[in-house]
C-alpha cells in the first residue's frame, strides 16, 4: 500500500518536473526574437483595427512598417500625431501629408417622407442586398438607401439614424477610415474636411425636373447657391451643386436660399430640425392650396 | 474494418459536441464566423491526435507497470497541457504562418474537456496505439464538422430578424440543441447496417 502511495507521488512529481524543465529549456532554445520597435509602433497607433491603412489591423500595419518599410502615413485615424510618433521610433522624417482631417458625410436627406419609392422592400436589412434589385427601392438611384450597412461597418459607432430615420455621421466620432465609403453601394457617403461648415446633402446627377418628381429635398441644379454665395465655392456640375471646401467664403446665404433646402450644416442637428419645420409649413401651405382649389 | 468503425463512431454516432456534449465552450465561443471555426477545428484535430498517442504511451508504459491507473486523469491533464505548450513553441519557431493560423487556438484547447475526454475514452475502450490515434483524429473531425455547421448557421442568422431576447447566445443554444437532436439519428444501428 505504502509503495503505491510513494509510486504515485514520485511518478507525478517526476513527470511534472520533467515537463516543467523541458518547457523551460524549450522556451530558451525556441525563443523567437521579436523586434521591439513593432510593439512601440503598435502602441503609437490608435488600436481601432479599422483597416484604413490596407493592412489587417494595427498589429499587422506595425509589423509591415518595421519589417517591410511600409509608408508611415497610412493611418488616417491616428492623424499627424501617430505619424510623428512612428517617425520618431523609426528614425524617419515625419511626412504628415495633407494634414487636413477628413470625415465621412451622407450626401442625401431623402427619407420615406420626402422621396418616392419604386417598391416596398422586405428583404435582408443590407444596402447592398436592396441595391441588387433595380439599384435600390428608391426612385432616385444616387441617394441613401437607408438600411444602414455603413452603421454596421463603422468601428467607432459614429454613424446613426436621426429622429427622421436619416443616416447621419457624428463627425467628432468619425476617424476617417473610409470603411463606410467602401461598403456604400450608391456612393452617397463621401469624405469631406472636418472643418467643413456646410455640405450639399444630395448626390443626384439627374436633371432638376426629374429630381423634383421623386424627391422634395434633392438638388435641382438651379445655381441659386452660386449666385447667393459667390465666395462660398459652390459650383453646379451635372445638375448637382458641388462644394469647393478650400474656399472660405460665407455659405449661409446660399443655404438659406436653396429652394430644396439641401445645403445643410455638416454638424448641427438643431439646424436640421429647423429645416424640417420650414418644410412642414411648406407642405401645409401646399395642402391648403390644394384644398382651396378643390 | 475496426478503423472505419472507429471513424464513423467518433464523427457521427458519438460526436463529441452534439452527442457527448464535451467541449461546448469553443463550440459557442468560436463559432461566430466560419473562418475562425475552421481554424479551431483543425487545431482540435491536431491536439486530439497528439494527445491520444501520448496518453496511450503514458498509460501503457508508465501507469500500468506501476499499477497506478487511478492517476490517469491528473497525469493526462499534465501531459496534454505540457505537450500543447511545447508544440505551440515549436510551431512558432518553425512555421510562423501555421502559428498564425492555429496559434491563438492552441492555448484555448490545452485543458479542453474534449481533449481530456478522448484520452480517457481511449483508455476505457482498450484501444491499441494506432486505434487511439485514429480515434483522436476522428473525434477531432467530428468536432470540426459540428463547429463548422454551427458557424455557418450563425453567419446566416446574422442576416435574419430574431426576437430581441433570443439574439446572440440564446439562439445559438437553441440552434445547438436542434443540431444535437438531428445527430441523435446516428446510432449504433447505423454502424451495424454499414459494416455489419
Amino acid at each position: 500500500m505504502i509503495f503505491r502511495v510513494i509510486y504515485s507521488f514520485l511518478s507525478v512529481a517526476i513527470l511534472g518536473g520533467l515537463l516543467g524543465i523541458g518547457l523551460a529549456f524549450a522556451s530558451r532554445v525556441l525563443a523567437v526574437k521579436k523586434d521591439e520597435r513593432i510593439e512601440e509602433v503598435e502602441s503609437a497607433l490608435p488600436g481601432a483595427n479599422c483597416g484604413a491603412c490596407g493592412f489587417a489591423g494595427c498589429a499587422a500595419y506595425a509589423e509591415a512598417i518595421v519589417k517591410e518599410g511600409a509608408e508611415i502615413n497610412l493611418c488616417s485615424p491616428g492623424g499627424s500625431d501617430a505619424v510623428k510618433a512612428i517617425a520618431e521610433i523609426m528614425g524617419l522624417d515625419a511626412d504628415v501629408g495633407s494634414g487636413e482631417r477628413m470625415v465621412a458625410q451622407v450626401h442625401c436627406r431623402g427619407s420615406k417622407a420626402t422621396s418616392s419609392y419604386l417598391y416596398a422592400y422586405r428583404g435582408v436589412k443590407d444596402c447592398n442586398a436592396v441595391h441588387m434589385l433595380f439599384e435600390g427601392d428608391k426612385e432616385c438611384k444616387y441617394g441613401c438607401l437607408g438600411l444602414g450597412s455603413c452603421i454596421k461597418v463603422c468601428p467607432t459607432d459614429a454613424i446613426y439614424y436621426d429622429e427622421e430615420g436619416l443616416v447621419r455621421v457624428d463627425r467628432n466620432k468619425c476617424i476617417g477610415c473610409e470603411q463606410c465609403v467602401n461598403v456604400c453601394p450608391t456612393g452617397v457617403m463621401k469624405m469631406v474636411p472636418y472643418s467643413a461648415d456646410y455640405i450639399v446633402a444630395c448626390n443626384s446627377n439627374d436633371k432638376g425636373a426629374k429630381v423634383r418628381k421623386y424627391c422634395k429635398v434633392g438638388c435641382i441644379g438651379c445655381k441659386i447657391c452660386e449666385k447667393k454665395s459667390p465666395e462660398g465655392g459652390f459650383q453646379v456640375e451635372d445638375f448637382l451643386a458641388h462644394l469647393d471646401y478650400s474656399q472660405q467664403g460665407d455659405r449661409t446665404a446660399a443655404a438659406q436660399a436653396c429652394p430644396a433646402k439641401c445645403i445643410i450644416l455638416a454638424d448641427d442637428s438643431l439646424k436640421v430640425k429647423k429645416v424640417t419645420e420650414t418644410e412642414k409649413s411648406r407642405e401645409e401651405k401646399e395642402k391648403k392650396a390644394v384644398n382651396e382649389k378643390a | 474494418m475496426t478503423y472505419i468503425g472507429i471513424i464513423i463512431t467518433f464523427v457521427f454516432i458519438n460526436n463529441f459536441i452534439l452527442t457527448q456534449f464535451l467541449g461546448l465552450c469553443p463550440f459557442i465561443g468560436v463559432s461566430k464566423n466560419v473562418e475562425s471555426a475552421t481554424g479551431m477545428g483543425f487545431a482540435v484535430i491536431f491536439v486530439m491526435a497528439l494527445a491520444s498517442i501520448t496518453t496511450w504511451a503514458i498509460y501503457n508504459l508508465i501507469l500500468i507497470p506501476l499499477n497506478i491507473e487511478f492517476l490517469q486523469t491528473i497525469t493526462f491533464i499534465l501531459v496534454i497541457a505540457g505537450l500543447v505548450q511545447f508544440v505551440e513553441m515549436v510551431i512558432q519557431k518553425v512555421s510562423p504562418p501555421l502559428y498564425k493560423a492555429l496559434g491563438i487556438y492552441l492555448p484555448l484547447i490545452t485543458t479542453n474537456c474534449a481533449v481530456l475526454g478522448i484520452a480517457l475514452i481511449n483508455v476505457r475502450s482498450g484501444y491499441n496505439a494506432l486505434e487511439s490515434f485514429v480515434a483522436g483524429i476522428a473525434a477531432g473531425v467530428g468536432f470540426l464538422l459540428a463547429i463548422v455547421l454551427m458557424s455557418t448557421i450563425r453567419e446566416k442568422l446574422n442576416n435574419e430578424w430574431i426576437p430581441k431576447y433570443f439574439r446572440g447566445i440564446p439562439i445559438a443554444f437553441i440552434t445547438g440543441g436542434l443540431m444535437a437532436l438531428a445527430f441523435m439519428a446516428f446510432d449504433k444501428a447505423l454502424l451495424n447496417n454499414l459494416i455489419g
